[in-house]
């Protein structure tokens, strides 16, 4: 993974000590709570219903065993022994002083780790799909390219106060687990019919209040230009994105406002004027930064060992159905990359991992892999170098810890945002719904019948549970001040994403474990075989859904 | 006497100033001899278009967020100052201005940032081509001065500094590795 050098370090130490500073102006008074607002946000911290938020930044979701160790102490020493994964593939502390804030951003920054930018007007945290790397699928390793954006987005002087949240995805492998469209600016990297790397640019994706999914507006972009390209989209952005209203300002209402066309037009006049900066990057800085990225000294495996993980299979289908859902395809023969799933039910939300936890995975990237852990958007954690021959230690293990559950892609893998038992933005709480769904999908063997399906809940408008883009989507909602569910169907994720539509009126929270076992009644009703749940939404449309959900209450859907 | 921070080749002071800014709303302007001062873009257009002799060395210009400035570079050019006013500390467009006067249309004079102009925003203007700083009144300006040296290190290129620093490093230490090497 990408090691600092002195300047990465000096620019860190730097940013820590002016925050120091912010700091003490703020508890001093020489700064405004408004004043300090942005600056906070810019590193990171928010104000929450509770105490102080922080999040930290994980850039295109890679950390080190070393760092998972430094977040597990911080976990300890500042807060109350636990994190909280996101979308973004960034780590969450809900329980922070501000007083200690700086000394958190100084453990972060020996660690060669930041909070920059992980909220605030700016561009946020560049992600990438969680088996960068290492995936079977994989064209070309995004995170190069990724770490190139991190720098030139990093205290980017003219792009520090645009007008909303700016946020990049890049995927470069068949299959999308980036959630690229959702993006501000979404990257396809692919190689052209000569080999050259290309990347597909896709401009106004996002969720929240008004979901859309990105367009294209650049098919094929040589991969030198990524920063002067992204540099370009963000000046006609910065300087003609709407900041009248907060709701409207993201860049997919100006890319609505102007069409595609004509926003793609003034992109590639302001690009035409600096595509040949020195911004252009370089064979040789690609080189160095990609160096960081080379594959680690993978052993040569030798055959006996997918026998003898079959033949484990074979005598325990508790671990045949781990293998089948958490172990993923890795390009090199005898390895595997291996989710270990944060939902286990109602021993914690989705996401939320203890600081013993973080360092029992820290142990296990060390013996079983090569000291690399990642995160997922759908908030679990990937060990992704796991040699075949130990899958079966490492389930051992990963179940002594409650991060075994066998359950990634299928209902109970819920993603959601922490809602209002934590945020201050939340109409409605997302974890006791999340949990009393997975109380009630418990039966492992149903649940793999019933085959990949996503359940995505947020407890506001801001989507940070990507309810849209749920097979079935949650959305907490506040009626005269009472908690409300609404629920939408037929969203996906990927290359084929699509954003779900609402069923009917809301439901109560003690409603919506039923509501959603008559959803899947009326999906295994119609099935097709093994299709699923995506296909059968979308073969037979909503009607079906709700006549079977609404005759609950015996209403008319 | 009011105050501004400059930034000069050999380090940001804070000076003197004489230019008084005019408002929109304050009427047309009433310039005694001597001094000078910063006319908002419309009212700078509507005399020049009426035929009022200006003063080059007195008067200068300020730019709004929302102003159309670029059918009027070329005669920008010529003015001793102008101003970029960022009506909320928080409003970035001013930071694109900036840029584009500097890296687009050339403009070699003093650039001023105005309005609600704050320490921990100093660096990034500083970065995008202002080199005066006309500090929110409210504050003090001697510690203002202090959000121009807090950081040596920039990882992207910008108006201060065109040239990224990954190619700084690479001069630093240079990649002679056989250039056959493709991505």
């Amino acid at each position: 993974m990408y090691r600092y050098d002195q300047y990465d370090l000096t620019l860190l130490e730097q940013r820590t000590a002016q925050f120091r500073d912010q700091v003490v102006r703020r508890l001093s008074g020489a700064l405004s709570e408004e004043e300090f607002l942005p600056l906070r946000l810019q590193n990171g911290l928010y104000h929450q219903r509770h105490a102080y938020m922080l999040r930290v930044a994980i850039p295109y979701g890679t950390l080190s065993s070393a760092q998972l160790r430094v977040l597990a102490e911080i976990a300890d020493r500042w807060d109350r022994g636990y994190g909280h994964f996101t979308t973004r593939q960034n780590i969450q502390f809900n329980w922070i002083r501000l007083e200690d804030a700086p000394d958190i951003m100084d453990r972060l920054a020996e660690a060669e780790m930041h909070a920059i930018q992980t909220s605030g007007n700016v561009v946020r945290n560049i992600t990438t799909e969680h088996f960068a790397g290492v995936a079977a699928d994989e064209v070309l390793d995004p995170r190069p390219l990724a770490e190139i954006l991190r720098q030139w987005s990093t205290m980017n002087p003219e792009f520090t106060f645009l007008p909303r949240k700016f946020k990049i995805a890049i995927s470069a492998s068949t299959t999308d687990r980036a959630a690229v469209k959702a993006h501000d600016v979404g990257l396809y990297l692919y190689r052209d019919e000569r080999g050259e790397p290309m990347l597909r640019v896709l401009v106004g994706g996002g969720l929240g209040r008004t979901p859309m999914l990105g367009v294209v507006i650049r098919e094929a972009l040589p991969w030198r230009h990524l920063t002067t390209y992204v540099e370009a989209v963000l000046r006609v952005y910065n300087r003609h994105g709407r900041r009248d209203n907060k709701y409207k300002a993201r860049i997919k209402i100006l890319v609505q406002s102007l069409g595609a066309e004509p926003f793609a037009a003034e992109v590639e006049r302001e690009w035409a004027l600096i595509k040949d900066s020195p911004a252009t990057i370089t064979q040789a800085e690609y080189r160095r930064v990609a160096a960081f990225f080379a594959l680690p000294p993978y052993a040569d495996q030798a055959g006996p060992d997918a026998a003898d993980v079959a033949a484990r299979q074979a005598g325990n289908p508790e671990f045949a159905r781990w293998c089948r859902r958490n172990v993923h395809p890795h390009k090199v023969a005898g390895y595997a990359s291996v989710t270990l799933s944060t939902k286990p039910g109602m021993a914690a939300p989705p996401g939320d991992v203890s600081s013993a936890q973080m360092r029992a995975v820290a142990d296990w990237a060390d013996q079983y892999g090569f000291g690399e852990v990642r995160v997922s958007h759908e908030q679990n954690l990937i060990l992704p170098d796991v040699r075949r021959q130990d899958l079966h230690a490492l389930w051992q293990a990963a179940e002594a810890h409650a991060l075994a559950t066998a359950n990634i892609g299928l209902l109970t893998d819920v993603i959601a945002c922490p809602g209002g038992d934590y945020c201050s933005l939340a109409n409605a709480r997302s974890i006791p719904v999340a949990q009393a769904i997975q109380a009630r999908f418990q039966d492992l063997d149903y649940l793999h019948d019933l085959g990949g399906l996503t359940l995505n809940i947020s407890g506001c408008v801001n989507a940070c549970g990507h309810h849209h883009l749920g097979n079935i989507g949650i959305l907490g909602v506040d009626k005269n001040g009472e908690e409300w569910y609404q629920v939408t169907l037929g969203g996906r994720q990927g290359a084929a994403a699509a954003i779900g539509k609402v069923i009917g009126r809301a439901f109560r929270a003690e409603e919506m474990p039923e509501v959603i076992e008559r959803i899947v009644a009326t999906f295994v009703a119609h099935r097709h075989g093994d299709e699923p749940f995506s296909d059968t939404v979308q073969r037979i449309g909503l009607a079906p859904f709700k006549e079977r959900v609404y005759a609950l209450a015996g209403e008319q859907p | 006497m009011k105050q501004i921070i400059r930034a000069l080749p050999s380090g940001a002071v804070v000076v003197a100033d004489h230019w008084h800014i005019l408002r929109d709303g304050e009427g047309e302007p009433v310039l005694p001899a001597g001094s000078q001062v910063l006319l908002p873009l419309p009212l700078w257009r509507r005399l020049r278009q009426d035929g009022v002799a200006l003063d080059a060395s007195a008067v200068g210009v300020w730019i709004g967020c929302d102003d159309e400035y670029e059918g009027l570079a070329g005669e920008l050019l010529a003015l001793p100052l102008i101003a970029v006013d960022f009506p909320a500390f928080r409003d970035g467009r001013g930071y694109s201005v900036a840029y584009l006067l500097r890296s687009r249309f050339g403009y070699r004079g003093e650039l001023r940032a105005i309005g609600d102009v704050l320490r921990d925003q100093l660096f990034y203007m500083q970065r995008c081509g202002f080199d005066s700083f006309d500090v929110r009144a409210d504050k003090d300006i001697d510690d203002a001065l202090r959000g121009l040296t807090a950081y040596t290190i920039r990882y992207q290129g910008a108006v201060d500094d065109p040239v990224p620093l990954f190619r700084k490093r690479a001069e630093a230490a240079p990649d002679t590795a056989d250039d056959g090497w493709a991505l």
